[in-house]
């Protein structure tokens, strides 16, 4: 807990004003002081001079919230708490401040300046950590990959067949999506342009935006709407979560549940475009509502092809679990303990897996999920296995709440107005996405304008965990490591 | 006849590669490709240029050239079922693992030359796991020529019949089985590599051969097919009838057919091996060929 700082809910605005203004030295302390207790760091955005400082307290769904002026120096917490690299990284490249004594103050995306390339240089033109000696050697992939995913660049410190160390550089995907909604007044576009965050977590990252904008104007969904969103962002777990299992599968070498989960990924990407015409859930979720309203026979059609698909994915997934072989492969591969995964901060099935017990939609309900909860799903190993089989899980309850929630959809509704903004107020929006806890800070300036938008992917707290996760483990098993935590590109540049 | 033998294996071996990517598609409930998209692989494949990397000097141009070669040579010993070698002496198995042995080196030298990390982690692979699979080969062979009591391999296969097998039935499922395991890791199939994947990191023998193209990686693909369908003709020869009778070779075709499925339903049923525990995997098949010696010898 931290004395001084301001407390809010999920979506509940506050006025900028009444978010405590500490000095640096007493800034960091709060930060330390909260860390140590438990609270999360979630985000650490810029906002106007001030540099804010978002802790998560997941037991009781509360945010902290304190602020200090911008300044030179900031003494490097990353050594106490690991969760502070990435976000240190990202704050000292933002507005320049020098970090001291951080680990590896390298940029995080490496920005360009007015235009120009960053002034160190090109994405990944940093000394890479490096390590001499016998057999020692280094391997560069990417950023571009044999497989159709997004660039990044890893390097791996390599003892032979042992992987020592994982560096990841990313920055490729950067396209300014945070500037241009600075300034800005909320418009068709910016819907448009969370649709487009992390195109496979379009909804989550919507939601999360849309959720800040009515929190901001005390807009009040109809439980229609919320119903509506939270079957768009559980058809959106479930077939992500779908083609991760098949993916890893592929990994593995396993063709049969690869080839079946592959193909009902795709299945469930067509349910959501019975719900809204796209596929990937674009143009569902509006402010004040959703924007496309169901009837009674696409409900029925929705609800016999989802649990058609679901039986299809429960032969699938059996497979993998009955599969010694594939166990084999699984099992005690790419552990992150669960005192490890606290440290680094891991979001979503990543943390789950590894016995956190934390979730969005529990700790901070919203929506649907205030009305009808959902059980937490976790698991204790830490190792791929365990995230596939979290993963599991939460295709399971998806698919029994999407049903229940098609079942009982509530009359009503599907938009509300939403008024203009406020004048220099604040909301943090956290929202579920299938990779884990989307955050999205919004602040308005003295027209009601966005002055601040702030997006945190969850992967931006996950990569260190997979970079962790593969140490010690043969360089073979890192794709199937990496799958597991399946991490946005796009999600984390911006 | 042996010349003709020499044809149809020339020109059947990509089929096989064939036979196995269509059993696996079908059990995993897709459609697979054309029986044929080996063959219209290689015309395509022959049809394009080539590109060399800089700092590559001319071994990775010579490794496909020489790989096939050796493997045409190899062709040359083996028998196909009831139509004998063309060359046969004995001891000339051991002409065959080392020519075959020649093709792997080669091929390892060129993916050094290319200078990736890649290709260099995947030679490194092959050339472990090759060291591990060559004496469970010589020891299926040992067990077999002590069972016949022939010498060369063409003799061995022609002469294994229903009486071997009823007499040594123990010594011959363990080599059967342990040469089963030598084909999987010699033709870098499921669970000791997996030739669909597209993660270099986990590849052992395609990760060497990234930085070919065109007619080059032509060869090397046939080179392929060539080695699966010589080892292939290996196996099916221990359970095809004795002797010359050419009314046999639809037989030992089906046969062919049947280890193509064999493969196929082994490569759909497991995941790979994780890399730390290929060794075990080869170090059995050699522990199960010299099983079988040992109870050949006490007998």
């Amino acid at each position: 807990m931290i004395s001084q700082a301001a407390v809010i809910h999920n979506n509940e605005p506050i006025p900028l004003k009444k978010i405590p203004r500490l000095d640096v030295t007493d800034f960091q302390q709060a930060l330390s002081a909260g860390l140590d207790t438990g609270l999360a760091i979630t985000a650490l955005p810029v906002v106007g001079d001030d540099i804010l400082m978002v802790l998560r307290h997941d037991q009781q769904g509360r945010l902290h919230l304190l602020r200090t002026a911008k300044f030179n120096t900031w003494p490097s917490l990353a050594v106490r708490f690991p969760q502070m690299a990435p976000l240190e990284r990202e704050l000292a490249e933002e507005c320049g401040i020098n970090l001291k004594d951080h680990p590896h103050p390298v940029p995080l995306r490496y920005l360009p300046r007015n235009g120009q390339e960053h002034d160190s240089g090109y994405i990944g033109s940093h000394r890479f950590l490096r390590a001499r000696g016998e057999e020692m050697h280094e391997v560069a992939v990417g950023p571009v990959h044999a497989g159709i995913i997004e660039p990044g660049h890893f390097r791996f410190l390599c003892h032979g067949e042992t992987l020592f160390h994982l560096e990841i550089s990313l920055g490729y995907q950067h396209r300014g999506i945070e500037k241009a909604l600075g300034n800005s007044r909320p418009d068709k576009r910016l819907i448009m342009l969370m649709e487009t965050v992390a195109g496979d977590t379009s909804i989550g990252h919507t939601m999360a935006c849309c959720q800040a904008l009515e929190g901001l104007t005390h807009c009040q969904l109809s439980p229609r709407a919320m119903d509506i969103r939270a079957i768009a962002l559980e058809l959106e777990r479930v077939a992500n979560h779908v083609g991760d299992l098949g993916a890893m599968a592929m990994d593995v070498g396993y063709a049969p549940t690869a080839s079946f989960c592959g193909r009902l990924r795709g299945a469930f990407l067509n349910i959501t475009a019975m719900l809204c015409g796209n596929r990937y859930g674009r143009g569902v979720v509006i402010p004040g509502g959703v924007a496309h309203d169901l009837d009674a026979e696409l409900i029925q059609k929705m609800m016999t092809l989802v649990s058609r698909h679901f039986d299809d994915v429960t032969e699938a997934a059996n497979l993998l679990w009955d599969n010694p072989s594939v166990l084999a492969r699984m099992e005690e591969t790419g552990v992150v303990t669960k005192k490890h995964a606290r440290k680094l901060g891991l979001l979503g099935p990543a943390a789950r897996a590894s016995g956190l017990e934390i979730d969005a939609r529990t700790d901070f309900q919203t929506g649907a999920y205030r009305r009808h909860q959902l059980p937490i799903s976790v698991w204790f190993t830490g190792d791929v296995y365990g995230r596939a089989f979290v993963r599991w899980l939460e295709i399971q309850r998806s698919v029994t709440y999407i049903l229940a929630r098609l079942k009982e959809l509530p009359p009503g509704n599907t938009q509300q107005p939403v008024t203009e903004l406020p004048a220099e107020q604040l909301a943090i929006s956290l929202v579920e996405g299938w990779r884990g806890t989307i955050c999205h800070v919004v602040v308005t300036g003295k027209k009601g304008e966005l002055k601040t938008y702030k997006v945190v992917d969850p992967s931006v707290h996950n990569w260190p965990g997979l970079a962790l996760a593969v140490r010690g483990e043969g360089i073979m098993d890192f794709p199937i490591c990496n799958k597991s935590f399946n991490l946005s590109y796009c999600g984390h540049d911006l | 006849m042996s010349f003709i033998a020499l044809i149809l294996s020339l020109a059947l071996a990509p089929l096989l590669l064939s036979i196995i990517n269509r059993s696996k598609a079908v059990i995993a409930g897709r459609r697979g490709a054309p029986l044929l998209q080996p063959y219209f692989n290689l015309t395509r494949l022959l049809q394009k240029g080539v590109v060399y990397s800089d700092v590559s000097s001319g071994l990775v141009q010579l490794s496909p050239v020489v790989n096939l070669a050796v493997l045409c040579c190899c062709v040359v010993l083996v028998p196909l079922g009831p139509i004998p070698a063309i060359l046969h002496f004995s001891g000339d198995f051991i002409l065959l693992a080392y020519l075959m042995g020649m093709g792997r080196f080669i091929t390892m030298l060129g993916a050094l030359d290319t200078g990736s990390s890649f290709e260099g982690m995947g030679a490194s692979r092959e050339a472990f796991f090759a060291a591990l699979a060559e004496p469970a080969f010589f020891l299926t062979m040992a067990g077999l020529a002590r069972i016949t009591g022939a010498q060369s391999l063409n003799d061995i296969l022609q002469t294994i019949n229903s009486e071997h097998w009823l007499h040594a039935t123990p010594s011959l499922l363990l080599i059967a089985v342990a040469f089963f395991l030598v084909f999987l890791a010699e033709n870098a199939r499921i669970p000791i590599d997996d030739p669909t994947t597209h993660l270099e990191l986990t590849m052992i023998h395609e990760v060497m051969i990234l930085d070919h193209s065109g007619p080059d990686l032509a060869m090397i693909e046939y080179g392929v097919a060539l080695k699966i369908w010589l080892l292939a003709a290996i196996f099916a020869a221990l359970f095809v009838p004795p002797g010359t009778n050419v009314l046999w070779l639809p037989l030992f075709l089906l046969l062919m057919v049947a280890i193509g499925m064999l493969v196929a339903m082994v490569e759909s049923s497991m995941a790979r091996l994780r890399l730390i525990r290929v060794p075990q995997l080869l170090i059995s098949a050699g522990v199960f060929a010299g099983l079988a010696l040992f109870l050949e010898f006490v007998q």
